[in-house]
């Protein structure tokens, strides 16, 4: 049994400790949120330790690993405390508000041997792991460009502020939606090296970006496009999705559908010439228990796992979401 | 009161498909007028269907009041609300918090009287807060006939995984009490959910699931899903039973047909033709099934 706490119990942290709670290696020891309203649900239902003051459950619940769920603004200083304990750590993507505040964050995990995750789900979704195994087959050839989109229903209209829309904290499009982009395509291609030119728009927002626009470089030398909406009320959901052009063919896909087209007849095992489309259904393992999606959960076990030494700490280490707090940091920069 | 074999889902009504965001906007776009659903509600009454399990949508309100204005047209007809419309508090939360979401939800004067107290009283209202939300989202049901109130998905499981057994049978309580109906569950874990409703002394429960021949989204397993549905008590509606178009029609009501334990099974169909299909397939299966035994 891997002993695991939770900090930070909002929209995140609830679907985690929910995860956590029906993993059957994992034991929650101790959850802990500043809204007693939270905290008092939390301990009246369930049958978790609940802790307003997450010093306290460090002490006493003595977890083996912690998953950080709270404002972006504070994941650096947390995660470096916890590291410091010996504390295996996932933490709420993005990563750090800061680049430089992941440089010590990395090495720290490193030098103690700690598993270290950062939580960039989409990499656990079916039709994103199968672009990257195509890619890595040089399945469509050199590629040349990328467009990378996610749009979404979040602020639809001029209403009260939350941290999401404090700039201070880590809030905005870029930060917490356009960053599942950036990643999705730091990890399918290649790290950005360089923003041409970006435009961050506030639509409804007061404070803070709603859209997000930007051309950029990769380290491969890929060029494209980033465009990411969360005022978008015609996608009911968050939708995030990935074209990418190669000189033998294209790879259009989302969390939902793969659509590939060969230009010519060689191409991978179980793909034709032409236009073929694979469902997330076919390219999904199947997870002990699902809330809102495979993903969320697969994430979690792989969590756990590493711990356990089953698995390799690869996916979504904090060295892959440092790069995606550098090319936010760059889109910042380009601004026009 | 027995329900229905075949129920009528919405999930094409509101864009939700599970394979396509693109089939999912072409979806938003044939119904964006609430006359267009009313007739492939229409469509769904011809082949036989008179209940529609439906999610507590905005726009669901507009198809109620329809329904209201032509008693004779609809008298045998039932909804099943389906509760809450997750994505409505979801996209709330991100923006405005879980307590601004429960400020902006909960209705009339309630939350400003929770706070006069202090807060220290809150931890025995979080039920009443959960009877308020449920009666929020029954408002628009007002005079339909609605035997059975499912709790969606995304709030049983979470409730579940939280080890929330309480608020899941208070729900069950709450909604026999209040509206006279049954409670319905929809989950995604159903073996795990049937353990814990029946730990909570709730009995004989209805359990809407995924349960289809790919195992899709039927966690804990496909074969635990049938030792379920062979040994234990409860009663079953199968949804997704098409695995998002990973098995041909055929293949996938045969299967389900040929399960037992399966009280109802709900799908969804845009089209006169895809909805007389699914009827005429789960006849014919059921036929099949019932004198082979």
């Amino acid at each position: 049994m891997v002993k695991v706490g939770l900090i930070g119990a909002g929209k995140m942290g609830i679907s985690h400790l929910a995860i956590l709670g029906a993993h059957p290696d994992a034991e929650v020891v101790g959850v802990c949120d500043t809204s007693k309203m939270v905290i008092e649900a939390l301990e009246k239902y369930s049958p978790f330790p609940c802790f307003t003051d997450y010093k306290k459950m460090l002490q006493q619940s003595k977890p083996d690993a912690v998953v950080v769920a709270v404002p972006t603004k504070y994941h650096a200083s947390m995660v470096k405390e916890l590291l410091q304990m010996g504390i295996h750590v996932f933490v709420e993507k993005p990563f750090c508000l800061r680049p430089e505040e992941g440089v010590e964050l990395i090495q720290l995990a490193k030098s103690r041997n700690l598993v270290n995750q950062v939580g960039y789900h989409n990499k656990f979704v079916g039709t994103f792991e199968e672009v990257k195994r195509l890619l890595n087959a040089g399945a469509i050839g050199d590629i040349y460009h990328f467009m990378g989109q996610a749009y979404g229903p979040v602020v639809i209209k001029p209403k009260q502020d939350t941290w999401r829309s404090n700039p201070e904290e880590g809030g905005g499009c870029l930060m917490d939606y356009a960053s599942h982009v950036i990643d999705l395509i730091n990890y399918l291609l290649s790290p950005v090296k360089s923003v041409q030119s970006s435009s961050l728009k506030s639509i409804f927002s007061k404070q803070v970006d709603d859209a997000v626009y930007a051309m950029m470089s990769l380290q491969n030398g890929v060029s494209g496009i980033l465009s990411v909406n969360w005022s978008d009320e015609t996608h009911r959901k968050m939708t995030t999705s990935v074209s990418i052009n190669g000189t033998k063919g294209k790879i259009v896909s989302d969390a939902n559908e793969l659509k590939v087209y060969f230009k010519d007849a060689a191409c991978p095992a179980g793909y034709s010439r032409g236009w073929n489309v694979k469902y997330v259904t076919d390219l999904t393992a199947p997870v002990d228990y699902y809330l809102r999606g495979e993903e969320y959960s697969a994430q979690m076990d792989h969590f756990i796992k590493a711990i356990q030494g089953k698995v390799p700490n690869e996916v979504n280490s904090f060295e892959s979401a440092a790069k995606t707090d550098n090319a936010i940091a760059l889109i910042r920069k380009a601004q026009q | 009161m027995k329900m229905e074999r075949i129920l009528f889902g919405d999930n094409q009504f509101f864009a939700v498909n599970h394979i396509s965001d693109e089939k999912s906007m072409a979806q938003s776009i044939r119904f964006k007028d609430d006359a267009a659903i009313i007739k492939t509600l229409d469509h769904a009454m011809e082949a036989g269907i008179q209940t529609f399990m439906c999610t507590t949508h905005d726009r669901i309100a507009n198809i109620c009041e329809v329904i209201r204005q032509q008693p004779e047209k609809y008298k045998d007809f039932k909804i099943y609300p389906c509760m809450p419309y997750a994505h409505k508090y979801a996209n709330a939360v991100t923006e405005l918090g879980i307590m601004g979401t429960i400020k902006q939800y909960v209705p009339g004067n309630f939350f400003g009287s929770l706070f006069k107290g202090g807060v220290a009283f809150l931890s025995k209202d979080f039920l009443s807060i959960m009877e308020l939300l449920i009666d929020a989202e029954m408002k628009m049901f007002k005079g339909i006939n609605t035997p059975v109130i499912f709790l969606q998905n995304v709030v049983t499981d979470l409730l579940l995984g939280l080890g929330m057994k309480d608020i899941l049978v208070a729900f069950h309580d709450y909604v026999k009490k209040k509206y006279n109906a049954e409670a319905g569950f929809i989950t995604m874990n159903m073996p795990a959910l049937l353990n814990m409703l029946e730990e909570g002394g709730v009995k004989n429960p209805i359990i809407c699931a995924s349960i289809n021949k790919v195992g899709f989204r039927m966690s804990g397993g496909k074969e635990l899903y049938e030792e379920t549905l062979r040994t234990r008590q409860f009663r079953a509606i199968a949804m997704q039973v098409l695995a998002g178009g990973a098995v041909s029609p055929k293949e996938a009501i045969e299967y389900v047909c040929g399960l037992p334990n399966i009280e109802s099974i709900l799908f969804g169909a845009s089209s006169r033709t895809n909805i007389n299909d699914t009827v005429s397939l789960i006849h014919k299966y059921d036929q099949v099934y019932t004198t082979t035994p």
